[in-house]
C-alpha cells in the first residue's frame, strides 16, 4: 500500500527514510506539536513549499531545464484565488474557481512560452522566462486596479477556514478553522506531493530523464523532445499555480512581495540543490531545512552583527539584510561540491 | 622507415560511454602518403580526431616527430606541425575565402608565393577569394578546406575523406592537388574512401577493423591481392 | 589537370539571396522609426523620442555585446554579466563623486576628464572581475549550461549582495557634469545632451569593434571561433586565450554600460545590473546568440520601441520588449542574424 502510493520510488536510504517519516509526522501533527501561531505559519509553509519545489525538481531535475518564472506560476496561482475571492465574495465556490482558472493560466503560459523557446534552443528557455517572469511582476504592480499594485491584495476567505470558526476540542487543541486551513493545506500539499512522484516514475517520467541524459539519442529513439519537455513544463507550471493557491488560502493576503519576487525563485532553487536535484525527496528535506532556517537563521545573524558591531565591515556582512548574500555562496558552493544534495549523500553513503 | 614522423603505440579513445579505439598501434612513416582505410565506423576519423586531439585518448601514446604529444592540447599539436582536414571541412562559412587563408596562416601573415602557387592548385580559390566562404560548391569547400592546411609548411597532413560526395571532374583536382604535396616531400596520413584515389595515391597502408589496425603494407602488396582486400576490407578494388 | 566546373551562376543567385536575407533586419530599424513618426503625429516629440531611444539602444547594446560574444565563442550563458553593469555604475559613479570639483565647475575639459576617469575606473575594475569571474566560477563549469545557468547566478547574487555591503543598502542619487546638463534645441524639440553624447560614444563602440571583428587576426579568430571553435584550435590559435579576452573585454564593455546608464538615469542601485540583463536577454535572443550584428540592431529596436511605447501607452513599455522578442522568434526562431554553427 505504502509503496503503491510512493509510485515504487523507495528513499533508498534508512536514514533518508526516518527523516521523511519525521517530517511527515510533524506535518501531520503539527498544529498538536507546536501549538504556537508561528510554529503552525511555519509548518504550512514548509507544506507548500514542498509542492513548490518539487514541481520545480520536476523541471530542473528530471527534465534538465531552467526556468526562472516558476514564481510567476506561484504567482498566477495566488492571484487567482486572490481575485476569485475578491469579486465572487468568499465562498468556497469562488475558491476553487480561482484555482481552477489560475492552474489553467499557469499552464496555458507555460505552453507559449514553452512551444516558444524548447523548440529552438533548451538556453533560450532559461533567459525567456526571465524576461516573461519580470514582465509579469512589473505588469501586477502597475495595474494596481485589478492586483492592488505594490500592497497587493487582502480578502476574505470562507468562514470555515478563519480562526474565528470553532468546532470543539480534540486531544487539548481547540479546533478552529485556521487548524483546518492547515489540513486543507497539508493534505491537498501531500496528494499533490505524491501526484508529482507518480508523474516522474511513469513512463513519462522516464522518457524526461532519457531526455535529460541524452537528448539526442532521445530524439533519434523517436521521442518528440520537445513535446515531452513542454507537456512537463506545463505539468511543473500547473503544480505551482495549485501550490500558490494554497498560499493565497492560507495567508489570506497575495503581494508581489510575497507570491512573485526574484528573491523566492532563488529560495526554490537552494531549496531543490540543497535537497538533491532529480529526487523528488530532496525537495521535501530542502524545503523543510530551508524555511526552518529562514525563520530562524536571519534572527541569529541579527545577533552576529550586534555582537561583531564594534568591529569594522563584519556587522555589514552579518546584517540580517545580508542574508542573501550567504545564501548565494552557499547556492555556488553547493552546485560545485555537493550537486547531489543531501538526498544524494545520503543514498550514496548507505 | 626507422623514423616515423608518427606513431600511435595502443591508443584508446571512449566516446561517451563507448570505446571507439581499442589499441590503435600505428606508425606514419616520414615523406609519401599513407592511406588509412576500413569500413564505415571502424574508427578511421577517431584516430585522426585522437591524433590532432580534438578527442582526448584514454591511453597509449601518440609520438610526433620524436616528441610525445599524447596529453598537449589541440593548438600546440598543430603548431608543431600537423595539419588537419577534417570530415565536415571545417570551413567558416561566414568568412570570406580570403579571411579563411589568412586565418590557416596561423604563423604569421600568408605568403603572396605560397598564396599563388595554391590559386595555380586550386583556381576556384582565385575566383572567390572575396565571396563568402558559405557560398561555395561542396567541391570548392574541399579545395578551401585543403589549401587552408597547405597556407603554411607541415610535417603532417590528416586529411579524411577529400572526395567525398565530390564529382569525378573534382576527385581528380583533388588527387592532384595531393600528388603536388605529396612531391613537397610532406608526409600525409590520408582517410580515403575511393579505392581509385587511394590506390593512385598511396605509398602505404593501414587497414583498420573494431577499433585497431589489423593490417600494414605496401599499397601494391594490397593493390595485388584481391582475396587479402576481400578478408579484410569485404571489398575488392578490382570492382571499383 | 582538370579545372573544377564553374556554378557561378547559381553561387550568385544564392549569395543575393543570403544577402537580402541578411539585411532584412536592418531595415527593421528604419521603418520602426518611421511607424514611430506615424504614430506619435508631432515631430518634435518625435525627435526627442527618437533620440531617447537610440540612446538607450546604443547603452544595451554596449552592454549585451560581451555576453553575445562569449556565449558564441565557448557556449557559455552568464548570467551574471548583469553584475558586471551594477559593479561598473558604482565605481563609476563613486569616482565622479569624489571628483565633484571637477563634475561641479562648467568647464567641458574637466567634465570630460572626470568622465573619462570614472569609465577608465568601471572598465579596469569590471575587467578584472570578469577575469576572476571567468577563473572562478565560470570555468569549472564548461560544458554544462545547467550548472552554468546556476551558478553565474548565485555569482550574481553575491556580487549584487557585496555592493550592498561596500557602498551600502540604499540607492545613489547622481547629477551629470554641468556641461553635459540640458538640452539643446533642434526643429523645436529637445534633445538632451547626454542622450547625444551616449547615442555618439554607442556608434563609435560599434564601429570599433566591427573593424576589430573584420580587420585584425583576433578578429577574424572571434568569427571564426564562434562558428567552429574546434577548427580554429586546429589551426594552432589558443581559443582559451581568445575567449578569456572576450570574457574580459565584454565584462569591462557591460561595466563601461553601467556608467553610462547610471548618468543616464541619474540614480544608481545594487539591482540595476539584473534589471538591465533582462533587456539584454532580449536583445541577445533577437539579435541571434553569438551575433554582434545582431545584438547592435536588437538593441536599437528595443530602445526606440520601449521609447516610443512609454510615450504612447506608459504601462505597456516593459511589455512591449517581450512583444518585440515573440515577433521576432515567429519571424525567425534563432533571432535575426543567427551565426551559422558549424555542426
Amino acid at each position: 500500500m505504502t509503496m503503491h502510493l510512493l509510485s515504487g520510488d523507495r528513499p533508498r536510504s534508512v536514514v533518508l527514510t526516518v527523516l521523511l517519516l519525521a517530517i511527515l509526522a510533524a506535518l501531520a501533527l503539527a498544529p498538536f506539536l507546536f501549538p504556537g501561531v508561528r510554529s503552525l505559519e511555519t509548518a504550512a509553509r514548509i507544506c507548500i513549499f514542498i509542492v513548490l519545489v518539487a514541481s520545480y525538481d520536476l523541471l530542473l531535475g528530471y527534465t534538465g531545464i531552467v526556468s526562472f518564472a516558476h514564481t510567476m506560476f506561484f504567482g498566477i496561482g495566488a492571484y487567482g484565488v486572490a481575485l476569485g475571492l475578491t469579486h465572487m465574495g468568499s465562498t468556497p465556490g469562488a475558491m476553487l474557481a480561482g484555482t481552477l482558472l489560475g492552474a489553467l493560466a499557469a499552464a496555458v503560459l507555460a505552453l507559449a512560452i514553452g512551444l516558444f523557446s524548447l523548440r529552438v534552443r533548451a538556453i533560450f528557455f532559461a533567459m525567456i522566462t526571465l524576461a516573461v517572469a519580470s514582465a509579469v511582476a512589473v505588469l501586477v504592480s502597475q495595474f494596481s486596479a485589478l492586483t492592488g499594485g505594490e500592497d497587493g491584495l487582502n480578502y476574505k476567505i470562507p468562514r470555515a477556514l478563519t480562526p474565528a470558526f470553532r468546532l470543539g476540542e480534540v486531544a487539548g487543541l481547540k479546533i478552529t478553522g485556521k487548524v483546518l486551513n492547515y489540513y486543507l493545506v497539508f493534505f491537498v500539499s501531500l496528494a499533490l506531493f505524491l501526484l508529482l512522484l507518480r508523474v516522474v516514475n511513469s513512463p513519462f517520467g522516464r522518457v524526461l530523464e532519457a531526455i535529460r541524459e541524452n537528448e539526442f539519442r532521445a530524439e533519434a529513439i523517436g521521442y518528440k523532445v520537445v513535446w515531452y519537455r513542454t507537456i512537463a513544463t506545463c505539468l511543473s507550471a500547473a503544480v505551482a499555480a495549485l501550490a500558490g493557491s494554497l498560499f493565497a488560502i492560507w495567508l489570506r493576503y497575495v503581494g508581489p512581495d510575497t507570491t512573485l519576487s526574484f528573491e523566492i525563485m532563488l529560495d526554490i532553487l537552494l531549496m531543490v540543490v540543497i535537497g538533491g536535484m532529480g529526487t523528488m525527496y530532496g525537495a521535501v528535506i530542502g524545503a523543510t531545512i530551508f524555511v526552518l532556517a529562514q525563520n530562524y537563521l536571519q534572527a541569529l545573524m541579527g545577533v552576529a552583527a550586534d555582537a561583531t558591531a564594534s568591529l569594522p565591515l563584519l556587522p555589514q556582512l552579518f546584517d540580517p539584510d545580508r542574508w542573501l548574500l550567504w545564501l548565494g555562496l552557499l547556492f555556488v558552493l553547493s552546485v560545485y561540491f555537493f550537486p547531489t544534495g543531501i538526498v544524494g549523500r545520503l543514498r550514496a553513503g548507505r | 622507415m626507422s623514423d616515423p614522423v608518427l606513431s600511435l603505440r595502443g591508443v584508446c579513445t571512449d566516446i561517451a560511454q563507448y570505446h571507439i579505439l581499442q589499441g590503435v598501434d600505428l606508425d606514419v612513416p616520414r615523406g609519401g602518403v599513407t592511406m588509412l582505410l576500413g569500413r564505415n565506423g571502424v574508427g578511421k576519423t577517431t584516430t585522426l580526431r585522437t591524433i590532432i586531439g580534438h578527442w582526448q585518448a584514454r591511453e597509449g601514446t601518440i609520438t610526433f616527430d620524436g616528441a610525445d604529444i599524447t596529453r598537449l592540447p589541440v593548438p600546440a599539436r598543430a603548431r608543431a606541425g600537423i595539419g588537419f582536414v577534417p570530415e565536415d571541412m571545417g570551413i567558416f562559412s561566414d568568412l570570406t575565402v580570403e579571411e579563411n587563408m589568412v586565418l590557416a596562416a596561423a604563423s604569421g601573415p600568408l605568403d603572396p608565393a605560397r598564396r599563388d602557387w595554391l590559386f595555380s592548385v586550386f583556381p576556384p580559390l582565385q575566383t572567390f577569394w572575396r565571396s563568402s566562404a558559405g557560398t561555395l560548391s561542396g567541391g570548392q569547400k574541399q579545395m578551401l578546406s585543403i589549401a587552408r592546411a597547405m597556407a603554411e609548411d607541415r610535417t603532417l597532413y590528416l586529411i579524411d575523406e577529400p572526395t567525398k560526395g565530390l564529382a569525378p571532374a573534382i576527385i581528380s583536382t583533388m588527387a592532384g592537388a595531393l600528388k603536388e604535396l605529396k612531391a613537397q616531400g610532406a608526409s600525409i596520413l590520408l582517410v580515403e574512401q575511393n579505392f581509385a584515389v587511394a590506390r593512385a595515391l598511396g605509398d602505404t597502408v593501414a587497414i583498420m577493423d573494431d577499433g585497431r589496425i589489423v593490417w600494414t603494407g605496401a599499397m601494391a602488396t594490397l593493390a595485388g591481392d584481391a582475396a587479402l582486400q576481400e578478408r579484410l576490407m569485404g571489398l575488392s578494388m578490382e570492382a571499383h | 589537370m582538370a579545372a573544377a566546373p564553374e556554378h557561378r551562376p547559381t553561387f550568385a543567385a544564392l549569395s543575393l539571396g543570403d544577402r537580402l536575407a541578411r539585411a532584412a533586419p536592418f531595415v527593421l530599424i528604419p521603418a520602426l522609426v518611421v511607424l514611430g513618426y506615424a504614430t506619435i503625429g508631432s515631430t518634435s516629440s518625435w525627435l526627442t523620442l527618437t533620440v531617447s531611444g537610440l540612446a538607450m539602444g546604443m547603452m544595451i547594446f554596449i552592454m549585451a555585446s560581451g555576453l553575445t560574444l562569449v556565449f558564441g565563442l565557448m557556449d557559455v550563458i552568464n548570467f551574471g554579466h548583469g553584475a558586471f553593469i551594477s559593479v561598473g555604475a558604482f565605481v563609476g559613479v563613486s569616482v565622479l563623486i569624489a571628483l565633484g570639483g571637477w563634475t561641479g565647475t562648467p568647464s567641458l575639459m574637466l567634465n570630460i576628464a572626470a568622465v573619462l576617469l570614472a569609465a577608465l575606473a568601471a572598465t579596469t575594475v569590471t575587467g578584472a572581475l570578469g577575469w576572476g569571474f571567468e577563473r572562478v566560477i565560470v570555468r569549472p563549469v564548461y560544458g554544462a549550461h545547467l550548472k552554468q545557468i546556476l551558478v553565474t547566478v548565485g555569482g550574481l547574487i553575491v556580487i549584487e549582495q557585496l555592493i550592498h555591503v561596500i557602498w551600502g543598502p540604499d540607492e545613489i542619487f547622481l547629477t551629470r557634469p554641468e556641461t553635459l546638463k540640458g538640452a539643446i534645441t533642434f526643429a523645436g524639440a529637445a534633445m538632451e545632451k547626454y542622450r547625444l553624447l551616449a547615442v555618439a560614444v554607442g556608434l563609435v563602440l560599434f564601429v570599433a569593434m566591427r573593424l576589430i571583428l573584420t580587420r585584425t587576426k583576433i578578429g577574424l579568430i572571434v568569427r571564426a571561433g564562434v562558428q567552429n571553435g574546434e577548427m580554429v584550435e586546429a589551426l594552432g590559435y589558443r581559443l582559451r586565450l581568445v575567449f578569456i579576452g572576450v570574457f574580459v573585454a565584454g565584462s569591462a564593455l557591460a561595466g563601461l554600460g553601467g556608467v553610462m546608464w547610471g548618468l543616464y538615469q541619474e540614480v544608481i542601485t545594487a539591482g540595476m545590473g539584473e534589471e538591465m540583463m533582462i533587456l539584454v536577454f532580449i536583445v541577445v535572443i533577437i539579435g541571434g546568440l553569438g551575433s554582434v550584428e545582431g545584438a547592435f540592431i536588437g538593441a536599437l529596436l528595443v530602445g526606440l520601441l520601449q521609447n516610443y511605447v512609454a510615450f504612447l501607452e506608459p504601462k505597456l513599455a516593459l511589455v512591449s520588449n517581450i512583444g518585440l522578442m515573440t515577433a521576432i522568434l515567429m519571424w525567425r526562431p534563432q533571432g535575426m542574424l543567427p551565426v551559422v554553427k558549424a555542426k
